[in-house]
């Protein structure tokens, strides 16, 4: 019987032993693990694989190149599923794989979630495309892409002094802070500046028919249509304003980029004349924005979005800093590489950049309109 | 003396259990994601375990459980976010307790209005009820509406490994309180009731058991254990939105529910583990996750409903058991 005993006490032993196996090997001994955390699956999946996509490039062009002072780069990407709860799971899974920097979270709500547990990692952390105001709120992390509340406010100066609106009609994404973020700060600067907001109509996430909200914006006399939230929602709001024949101009936050991806072959019409919000747009004849498009395409059979873009100069922002804070291994001194990200400058996809203390991007804004089945740049 | 002894012998298991997870925790054997997994397992077995008085026990089925996961979770958040005079420690389980409290009355009240209603009506109810209460949230102040409430104090704060150590030591013990109630519940005359309601309601009716009185009565002990299970949520994540508690969280829990087997407790906290964790561990397997995930869930279900696997795992039970027994009696 104490035979048992024993046999029992090495199977559990060896399962024991066995365990740490399950855990990936922490990072390798000579390159810096770049961890990236985005939805790769469900509704904001378009996001996610974008920055991957472009954060993929940007890396195998400075490991063609040499590296960062030698030292190659290696991305890990996990998906979130644009999930808070999830993006925690990967960020511990990132660490575990000896992760040395991280680009993210893609979308705002889980970037928001992760911020202190990186916080106490004290790692450097930058989001491409998070664009709640908290997303950016530690000292460690930073931010590409435009602020909600700046969004709000530059697109109501421009359809106020640019296009010449006065009577904005809002729809808006209710269970999504990044759409009520925009609508707070838009209201306020549109009314500042003389005009009204004549109708404000709030969707949900379970939204699937926009006939309602178009039909409230025909009783009005609003001489637009803003529509700060994603291209998921919006192509059903481009279906439903088609088929009731609205036929007030569109302005959308730069979560429209993409839309064509929802709004295959004929669909594409309905987003005709639209206008947006967006750093970043393919047709630019920029030499830089060209050869990243160029590459792009190559990969992946279609032309890159903003998301890509934000991607990409991320790891050259990256890349900067640690050029900047003299690092010549995978040993980072963390400290010594964030008071580096607030010296550098870099001739990004999506303009020149730089970031205050705050963490906050310096840049300008574009605009892009839909004509013919293209994304083109317009004047702001 | 005997029978008392077996009878708490679970319990030594479970301090047992602890022992070796916490030590694997202190030697940094078990990985982060590993370490950040287990306070969220503690979490949804509470709430698989008091779904199944409901689903398994009662014998109604419920699609609404997350609605009280919800309260539990904003009316434990709010109360540490907000209540900062109190310890700690204190404020922790003063959030148990209020949570506990609020989802039993409102989980009492809610099946009082809908006591007539049994099956398919019932469930649709707790469906509509459960989007009810994520939309209720949004509105009352103090909640962060859809952006959800943040900077809720949390159990899992510090370095690692230590946070994780904080967050599971809670969620554990809090875990096999409630596990510890809801097996003495069902063993209990009441426990007897209930399943005698669940077999047949009139003929328990006529052995004098008050079957509305006990269907209101259980559900509201299972929406009392689904709040605590809440609280734990909001503590160890920091944050809570509306859309963390949508009809998904209900149907994934009766998911562990049903796979464990209803009516079994022992089966719905294995059930649970495995369906917390695998998605988890398949993380690096990317876009085919989802589809290993969904594959592994319908062979699961396929497996324990097939006759041959169930006798082949009563034998094994029992011949397990017997050199059990034979095992301690050797050491004798």
């Amino acid at each position: 019987m104490k035979r048992t005993f024993i046999k029992l006490m090495a199977v559990c032993l060896t399962l024991l032993m066995t365990l740490p196996m399950l855990s990936a090997c922490g990072g390798s001994d000579e390159e810096i693990v770049i961890g990236a955390i985005g939805p790769l699956t469900s509704g904001a999946a378009t996001y996610g694989t974008s920055v991957r996509n472009g954060i993929q490039i940007a890396v195998d062009e400075i490991n063609a190149a040499g590296g960062v002072n030698g030292v190659k780069l290696k991305l890990e990407f996990l998906d979130d599923e644009g999930d808070s709860a999830k993006a925690k799971t990967a960020f511990e899974n990132l660490m575990d794989k000896g992760m040395d920097v991280l680009i993210g979270c893609v979308t705002s709500g889980p970037s928001v979630a992760i911020n202190d547990l990186v916080l106490e990692e004290g790692i450097l952390q930058i989001t491409p495309s998070a664009s709640q105001k908290e997303a950016a709120q530690n000292p460690n992390s930073f931010r590409l892409c435009f602020t909600d509340p700046l969004q709000g406010t530059t697109m109501a100066e421009y359809a106020y002094n640019t296009l010449g609106y006065r009577k904005a009609a809002v729809v808006y994404n209710q269970d999504d802070s990044y759409s009520t973020g925009i609508l707070e700060t838009f209201r306020a600067k549109f009314t500042e500046l003389g005009g009204t907001v004549a109708v404000e109509a709030p969707f949900s996430n379970s939204t699937e028919d926009f006939s309602a909200h178009v039909t409230k914006i025909q009783d009005t006399d609003a001489d637009y249509v803003l529509l700060p939230f994603y291209n998921d929602m919006a192509a059903k709001f481009l279906t439903a304003a088609a088929a009731k024949s609205l036929s007030l101009p569109l302005i959308g936050s730069d979560g429209m980029d993409g839309i064509l991806n929802y709004l295959q072959g004929e669909d594409a019409k309905l987003a005709e004349g639209l206008i947006y919000l967006t750093p970043f747009i393919a047709s630019d004849p920029d030499e830089k924005i060209q050869k990243f498009v160029a590459t792009y395409t190559e990969r992946h059979g279609d032309a890159p979005d903003q998301f890509a873009a934000d991607g990409y100069d991320c790891v050259y922002v990256i890349k900067a800093a640690l050029e900047k804070a003299g690092v010549t291994s995978n040993e980072i001194d963390n400290a010594a590489l964030i008071a580096a990200m607030k010296e550098i400058t870099v001739d990004g996809l999506t303009g020149s950049v730089s970031f205050d203390e705050n963490g906050e991007p310096m840049k300008g804004a574009k605009f892009a309109k839909v004509e013919n089945g293209q994304y083109v740049a317009v004047q702001g | 003396m005997k029978t008392r002894l077996q009878r708490l012998l679970p319990l030594v298991w479970a301090i047992a259990l602890f022992g070796v997870i916490l030590l694997l925790m202190v030697t940094k054997v078990l990985p982060r994601s590993y370490q950040q997994m287990l306070p969220t397992i503690c979490t949804y077995i509470i709430m698989a375990v008091s779904l199944n008085l409901v689903v398994g026990f009662l014998g109604d089925l419920s699609l609404g459980h997350a609605a009280f996961y919800a309260i539990g979770a904003y009316v434990g958040g709010m109360i540490l976010r907000y209540m900062t005079a109190i310890p700690f420690g204190l404020r922790m389980i003063v959030a148990i307790v209020a949570a506990a409290v609020v989802a039993f009355g409102v989980g009492a009240a809610f099946l009082y209005l809908v006591r007539k209603l049994r099956g398919d009506y019932l469930a649709i109810v707790t469906l509509a009820f459960g989007e009810f209460v994520r939309s209720i949230v949004k509105i009352i102040p103090g909640t962060g509406g859809s952006a959800g409430l943040t900077d809720i104090p949390t159990i899992a704060a510090g370095a690692f490994p230590a946070k994780y150590i904080k967050a599971f030591s809670w969620s554990y013990l809090v875990m096999i309180l409630c596990i510890f109630f809801i097996v003495n519940l069902i063993r209990s005359r009441h426990g007897r009731a209930i399943m005698a309601v669940r077999d047949n309601a009139i003929a328990a009716a006529s052995v004098g058991i008050n079957v509305s009185r006990c269907r209101i009565v259980t559900f509201a002990i299972a929406a009392l254990f689904a709040g605590i299970a809440g609280v734990l949520y909001a503590a160890n994540t920091a944050a809570v939105n509306p859309a963390d508690f949508d009809y998904n969280v209900s149907i994934e829990v009766l998911v562990m529910v049903v796979l464990g087997g209803m009516g079994n407790i022992g089966g719905s906290i294995i059930a649970t583990i495995i369906l917390v964790a695998l998605p988890k561990i398949l993380l690096d397997a990317a876009q085919y996750r989802l589809l290993i995930y969904a594959v592994a869930l319908i062979a699961m279900m396929m497996l324990n409903a097939n006759p041959r696997f169930v006798s082949f795992k009563r034998r094994v039970g029992e011949k397990l058991g017997a050199k059990f027994k034979s095992l301690r009696k050797g050491r004798a």
